[in-house]
C-alpha cells in the first residue's frame, strides 16, 4: 500500500513535468498546425541557461528564494527569446510553404541543438551528462511510517510551480485579450488576420510562451533527476509529444490530462513490471487511445474539405 | 485529424530515419582535426599518413554521447603510446599514425566507422571500443574483412568469440561478476543483495548474470533483479521496488552516467546500503553526478593509480603532462592496447592481416600499466582485478582479487 502511494507520488511528479512540456507542443500546434519537434531541445537549452545561472550566482545564493527565482527567470526569459528567434528565422519564412517543410525544419533544429550541444567548444557544454546544482536543498517534507513513503520539499515546490504555471497559462489563454487573439488564430489564422488580429505577433508570442514554459519544465526535471545532458530534450520531448497527442493535440487541458496519465502509466509499469516494458506500454497506450478516439481523449475530429 | 494523421506518420518516419540513418562517422574534436588533416598529410607524429613510411592504425571510440569520457580517455592513452613509440623510432623504421572515428556511443555508428577504417582508410589494425555493444558491432566487420582488432576494455565474453582476429587486453565480464560476488560475500559479508541492471547493455546483463550465479553459489541470496535503460534519469520506481526487499547491498553494473544519479535517488528513497559495480563506473564524472551519495560504494576495476610500480607512475606522470588529470583505467588500457599492438607489429613478418594476427596472439607476459598481459587461447587477457572504494572525490584501493 505504501509502495503504491510512493509510486503515485513519483508518477504525478513526472506527469506534471511532461504536462508543462506537452502544453508547448499543443499551443504551437493550435496556432500553426505545426508539430514543433525542436520543442524538447529548446527545453534542454533552457536547462543549460539555468545551469549557467546557478553557477554564476554561486553556491550561497543558490538555495535562497531569490536565487531560485533568478535561475527560473533567466532560463525562462532567455528561452522565450530563443524561441522567438527560432520562430522568426526558421519557421516564419516557411509560413506559406507546404507544412511538411516546416516540420522537417523543426526536426533539423532539434538535431542541430541536441548534437550541437555535445560539442565542447566555447559555451557549448559537451557530451557528458552533468550534475545539476541543488538549487533547492533536499529535505523531507512528509514521512509516512518507517520511511515507507517519503515526500520531498522539492517535489512539493515543483508541483506548486507546475500548477502555478498551468493556472497562469489557463488565465492567459481564456481570460485575456491576447488569449482571445491566440484562440482566434488557432481557429482560422486567415480570418483572424482579416479581423485585424496581428497574427505574426500572436504566433511569435505563442512561441515565446511555449519556450518559456519548456524552460521551466526543464528546470523542474533537472531538479528532480539531478543530471542534465544534451540529449535530454529528445527524450522528454518525445514523451511530452505523446502526452499531447493522447490528450488531443491542440487542446490545452487535454495535454495536462494526457501527461498525468502517461507519467502514472510509466511509473506503474516500471514499478510493478519491468523498465523494458515502459516505452512499449506508453506507445501501446497511445495507439489504443488513437484507435478508440482518433482525435485524442479531448480532441475534435474535424472533417476537412480536400 | 485527417490532416494530422499523415503528417504524424511522415514526422515519425523522418524521425526514425534520422535516428537510424547511417551518417558518415564524422571525426570530432581533436581527433577530428587529426583525421581531417591526415588526408592532407599531417598525423599524430607529424609525418604523412599516406605513404610507405607510415603504418596507419584506426580507432573507433565513443567521443560523443553517453559514454564520451570513455572514448576520450582511451584515445588519449593510445595517442600517448603511439607518440612514445614514434619517438623511439617507430616500427622497423616506419612511423605510426592513427585515424580516429567517433561512434556517438552507438553500435550502428561503430560498425559504420569500422567499415570505413577497413575499406576506405585501409588500416592494418583497429583499436576500440570501450562499451561491449559497440565492440561487438565492430568485431563483426573486422573479422569479416580479416583485419585484426584489439579492444582495450570491452569485457563482454562474446566480443572475442566473433573470431580469431579479435583480441582484448582486459579481463572478461564473468571475472568481474565473480570478483564483486566474492568481495561482497567474503569481505563485506553481505547476505542478501538486489541487482539493478541496464537492460540496453550487453555488458551490464553479463556482469549481473555472473554476479547472481556466483553470489548464490557462495551462499548469498539475490532478492530481486530490477532493470533500467541507458539514458534514463528517473530510477525511483525500481529503487522503491528494491527497497521493499530490504537488501544489504545493491549491485549496479552500469555506466557512470547513470550510476551517479541512481546513487542519489537510492539515498532519496531511503536505501542506505552500499552500491557495487564494475569498471563502467570508472570516470571522474561519477563523483560529480553522484555527489556524496556515491561515497562508500565499491567497484571492480582494471588498475589503480595508487599502484607504486615505477612503470605505472611514469605513465601517470606522462599522461598528466600531456592531458592534465590522472588517467583512468580506460586510458591505461588504451595505452596498453596500443603498446601490445606496436610490439606485435614489430614482431609480425609483414603487415598483412593474418601475420599481424599471429603476432598479437603470441603476446605473453607483456608488462602493461594495467597488469601483465598474457593472451590465452580465446584471445582474452588473463589478469587480476582490483576493488576500489569510492570516497570523497577520489577512489581508494581496497584489495586485489585474482582469477
Amino acid at each position: 500500500m505504501a509502495q503504491l502511494l510512493q509510486h503515485l507520488i513519483n508518477g504525478l511528479a513526472a506527469g506534471t513535468i511532461y504536462a508543462l512540456v506537452a502544453l508547448g507542443y499543443t499551443m504551437v500546434y493550435g496556432v500553426l498546425k505545426l508539430i514543433n519537434f525542436a520543442h524538447g531541445d529548446v527545453m534542454m537549452v533552457g536547462v543549460y541557461m539555468g545551469y549557467a545561472t546557478a553557477f554564476a550566482i554561486g553556491r550561497e545564493a543558490r538555495g535562497s528564494f531569490l536565487g531560485i527565482a533568478a535561475v527560473f527567470a533567466v532560463a525562462m526569459l532567455g528561452c522565450a527569446l530563443f524561441g522567438f528567434l527560432i520562430e522568426r528565422f526558421a519557421y516564419r519564412p516557411l509560413r506559406e510553404k507546404p507544412r511538411l517543410t516546416a516540420l522537417i525544419t523543426a526536426i533539423g533544429i532539434s538535431f542541430a541543438l541536441s548534437y550541437g550541444f555535445q560539442l565542447d567548444i566555447g559555451f557549448l557544454p559537451g557530451a557528458s551528462p552533468r550534475a545539476f546544482p541543488e538549487i533547492i536543498e533536499p529535505k523531507e517534507w512528509l514521512i509516512i511510517g518507517d520511511r515507507d513513503v517519503v515526500v520531498w520539499n522539492w517535489q512539493v515546490i515543483s508541483f506548486l510551480i507546475a500548477v502555478g504555471l498551468m493556472v497562469a497559462l489557463q488565465y492567459l489563454v481564456f481570460g485575456t485579450r491576447f488569449g482571445r487573439a491566440m484562440r482566434a488564430v488557432s481557429w482560422d489564422h486567415r480570418v483572424a488576420a482579416l479581423m485585424g488580429i496581428p497574427t505574426d505577433r500572436v504566433i511569435a508570442l505563442t512561441f515565446m510562451l511555449s519556450s518559456g514554459l519548456a524552460a521551466g519544465a526543464g528546470l523542474l526535471y533537472a531538479i528532480k533527476d539531478t543530471s542534465v545532458s544534451p540529449l535530454m530534450g529528445l527524450y522528454v520531448g518525445l514523451k511530452a509529444f505523446v502526452a499531447a497527442v493522447i490528450g488531443g493535440i491542440g487542446h490545452v487541458p487535454g495535454a495536462v490530462v494526457g501527461a498525468l496519465v502517461l507519467g502514472l502509466v510509466e511509473e506503474f509499469v516500471v514499478g510493478y513490471a519491468a523498465s523494458t516494458w515502459r516505452d512499449a506500454v506508453a506507445f501501446g497506450f497511445l495507439i489504443l487511445v488513437l484507435l478508440v478516439k482518433p482525435g485524442g481523449l479531448f480532441g475534435r475530429v474535424a472533417a476537412e474539405k480536400v | 485529424m485527417r490532416r494530422l494523421a499523415p503528417m504524424l506518420l511522415a514526422a515519425l518516419a523522418v524521425m526514425a530515419g534520422a535516428c537510424e540513418k547511417k551518417t558518415q562517422p564524422t571525426p570530432s574534436g581533436e581527433a577530428g582535426t587529426q583525421a581531417a588533416q591526415g588526408q592532407s598529410g599531417s598525423t599524430v607524429s607529424g609525418t604523412p599518413a599516406a605513404g610507405s613510411d607510415t603504418i596507419l592504425l584506426g580507432q573507433v571510440g565513443a567521443l560523443t554521447g553517453g559514454q564520451a569520457t570513455f572514448g576520450i580517455s582511451t584515445r588519449n592513452g593510445i595517442e600517448l603510446a603511439l607518440k612514445e613509440a614514434n619517438a623511439a623510432g617507430g616500427v622497423n623504421g616506419k612511423k605510426l599514425a592513427i585515424r580516429v572515428y567517433d561512434n556517438q556511443s552507438k553500435p550502428e555508428e561503430a560498425a559504420q566507422a569500422a567499415t570505413r577504417l577497413i575499406t576506405q582508410d585501409k588500416v592494418v589494425l583497429i583499436l576500440g571500443d570501450v562499451a561491449s555493444s559497440n565492440s561487438l558491432a565492430m568485431a563483426e566487420k573486422a573479422q569479416a574483412a580479416g583485419v585484426p582488432m584489439i579492444t582495450p576494455s570491452s569485457t563482454n565474453t562474446t566480443v572475442t568469440q566473433k573470431g580469431d582476429f579479435i583480441f582484448r587486453v582486459c579481463f572478461i565480464d564473468p571475472f568481474q561478476g565473480f570478483v564483486m560476488a566474492k568481495f561482497a560475500r567474503e569481505d563485506l559479508k553481505l547476505g542478501k543483495v538486489a541487482v539493478l541492471q541496464d537492460n540496453k547493455s550487453a555488458y551490464s546483463i553479463d556482469l549481473s548474470d555472473v554476479f547472481t550465479r556466483k553470489f548464490t553459489e557462495m551462499g548469498g541470496k539475490v532478492a530481486t533483479t530490477e532493470s533500467y535503460s541507458q539514458g534514463d534519469t528517473d530510477y525511483r520506481a525500481q529503487l522503491t521496488a528494491i527497497k521493499k526487499t530490504q537488501p544489504d547491498g545493491i549491485y549496479v553494473p552500469g555506466y557512470y552516467s547513470e550510476v551517479g544519479v541512481i546513487a542519489r535517488q537510492a539515498r532519496e528513497v531511503g536505501l542506505k546500503v552500499p552500491l557495487m559495480g564494475g569498471d563502467g563506473w570508472d570516470s571522474e564524472k561519477l563523483f560529480e553526478l553522484g555527489g556524496s551519495a556515491i561515497s562508500g560504494s565499491y567497484f571492480s576495476n582494471h588498475y589503480s593509480p595508487d599502484n607504486p610500480d615505477p612503470r605505472v607512475q611514469k605513465f601517470i606522470a606522462d599522461y598528466k603532462a600531456a592531458y592534465g588529470g590522472v588517467p583512468d583505467a580506460l586510458a591505461a588500457l588504451g595505452y596498453d592496447a596500443a603498446r601490445v599492438a606496436v610490439e606485435a607489429l614489430k614482431r609480425a613478418k609483414d603487415l598483412s592481416g593474418p601475420a599481424v594476427r599471429d603476432a598479437i596472439a603470441q603476446t605473453k607476459d607483456f608488462p602493461g600499466v594495467a597488469g601483465t598481459v598474457t593472451l590465452d587461447d580465446n584471445r582474452n587477457a588473463v589478469k587480476s582485478a582490483v576493488v576500489l572504494k569510492v570516497g570523497d572525490g577520489k577512489t581508494q584501493y581496497v584489495t586485489t582479487i585474482s582469477p
